[in-house]
């Protein structure tokens, strides 16, 4: 193991320019697919946090259960969507990094959803009766509460993201792992293994580890500035 | 005008409890109306009502002197200021988005209104950081920027130091010389003496009395008025109706 390691370290440092393209393509996926995830999520899981509704409760445990979607699952569906003969066969996006976003994007959006309803429906707790009080409309309300959670929705973001980035099922169902074109780290990772090369499915974890690392701490520095200005 | 206020009957109740039990009463026109009473007597949950923010579940609240005017325009300040992680600006300018109000008129009121509580210099600051007597001037300028002919307040200077009350209490009296009635939920009797011209004592979710306040405070007509205005514990006396 330790071998393995040490071995690891030194290939890091002789890597394959093909590996910052895996790894380009990695970030570019599973930044779409957060940024989709919380384009959709976000506005669902405040518009969650205060709406009253018969069924809401029931709503809320089916999204609860979505964060725990099983990604081969989700890759399978999109697999089926997208190919030859499914609904949208037309569209040839199979294999492609589109898919892959679109099963990573089906995959955070009910985590964004989730944690982001939590967040909203805590603020909501402490401003939501003055809110109500000003006469805002729930749209204008949902637009004040997330300007105040702002921050403290970077979790969902990065959650999301730490999703995406360390999945593996999904992207290999719909994008095929073909080289050049829509490897990603988690599966070329995967495909290191299965061929035995154990040192290099190290090393490129490490850089894995390392991008998602490096995102959360810049994450955690841009809250950390903005709660100092804003309280 | 739609005032003054013409509560009959008025019941709420939460979690299978009468809250308020049915409350009569006529709020006047003018001048500063404090509401006092032991804790769960129902002070807080009447201002709600009066602010639409509990449904009751019998009873009427007429507005004007017919009793059939549409609720006058309000504003609330609560005990705890509910401000966002924004600028103070920001924070006033959340009490003009429900109106059609042009973006320079809103601006202009912005400002006026952090004039009027001495934060002209901090609007860009942001709210969260300024001091709990601060922010309370910030809620009652956002206060100020409605224009309100109606102002709610559920015990505003609850944990403010002495000066800062005392500059929360000018801010209510500017607001009533500004022609805005105002509704004080306040345990704090010297304040209730200084600012109000009459009371009302509620006990049990019942008016045990109202009247102005001299009288109420030097004859109180009621044992519940009494005991609360001697501080005698509540759960040794009340009965609203004697």
């Amino acid at each position: 193991m330790l071998a393995t390691l040490s071995e690891a370290i030194a290939l890091l440092s002789s890597l394959d320019p093909s590996v910052a393209g895996i790894a380009a393509l990695s970030l570019r996926v599973s930044l779409a697919a957060t940024a989709i995830g919380c384009a959709i999520g976000i506005p669902a899981g405040a518009f969650l946090a205060i709406a009253r509704f018969p069924g809401r409760g029931a709503a809320i445990v089916a999204l609860n259960a979505l964060m725990g979607l099983p990604a081969v699952v989700v890759g399978l569906v999109i697999y089926l969507a997208l190919s030859r003969s499914g609904p949208l066969g037309h569209l040839g996006l199979l294999f492609t990094p589109a898919a892959m976003v679109a099963a990573q994007a089906v995959l955070v959006t009910p985590l964004v959803a989730a944690l982001s309803r939590q967040i909203v429906e805590d603020a909501d707790a402490e401003l939501g009766e003055q809110l109500r009080s000003l006469g805002l409309s729930a749209w204008r309300r949902v637009r004040a509460l997330l300007l105040d959670v702002r921050f403290s929705l970077a979790v969902a973001v990065l959650a999301a993201f730490g999703r995406a980035i360390a999945e593996v099922g999904a992207v290999l169902v719909v994008g095929g792992n073909i080289a050049g074109h829509t490897r990603t780290m988690t599966t070329a990772i995967s495909l290191e293994t299965q061929k035995g090369d154990l040192a290099l499915a190290l090393a490129l974890g490490i850089v894995l580890l390392g991008l998602v690392l490096v995102v959360n701490a810049a994450a955690a520095a841009l809250r950390a500035h903005a709660l100092r200005r804003h309280g | 005008m739609n005032l003054p206020l013409r509560i009959a009957g008025l019941v709420v109740e939460a979690g299978g409890r009468r809250v308020l039990d049915g409350i009569d009463l006529e709020i006047a026109t003018r001048g500063i109306t404090a509401v006092i009473g032991p804790n769960g007597a129902g002070k807080s949950t009447l201002l709600r009502a009066l602010d639409g923010l509990v449904a009751p579940s019998a009873g009427r609240i007429g507005h004007g002197r017919d009793g059939a005017g549409p609720p006058p325009r309000r504003a609330f300040v609560f005990q705890r200021t509910a401000l966002l992680r924004a600028s103070v600006a920001r924070n006033v300018a959340l009490a003009l988005e429900a109106e059609a109000v042009p973006a320079a008129e809103a601006r202009a009121r912005v400002a006026h209104a952090l004039a009027r509580v001495g934060l002209a210099d901090r609007a860009q600051d942001a709210a969260r950081r300024l001091s709990g007597g601060e922010q309370q001037r910030v809620a009652f300028a956002r206060a100020w920027a409605r224009a309100p002919e109606l102002l709610l307040l559920d015990e505003p200077t609850a944990s403010l130091d002495p000066a800062t009350t005392e500059e929360i209490e000018r801010l209510v009296v500017a607001l009533r010389d500004a022609g805005t009635k105002i509704l004080l939920v306040s345990h704090n009797l010297g304040q209730v003496g200084r600012l109000a011209e009459d009371v009302v004592v509620l006990a049990a979710g019942r008016v045990a009395e109202h009247g102005p306040v001299g009288t109420v405070f030097r004859r109180p007509a009621t044992q519940a008025a009494r005991a609360y205005l001697q501080g005698e514990l509540p759960w040794q006396s009340f009965d609203a109706s004697s």
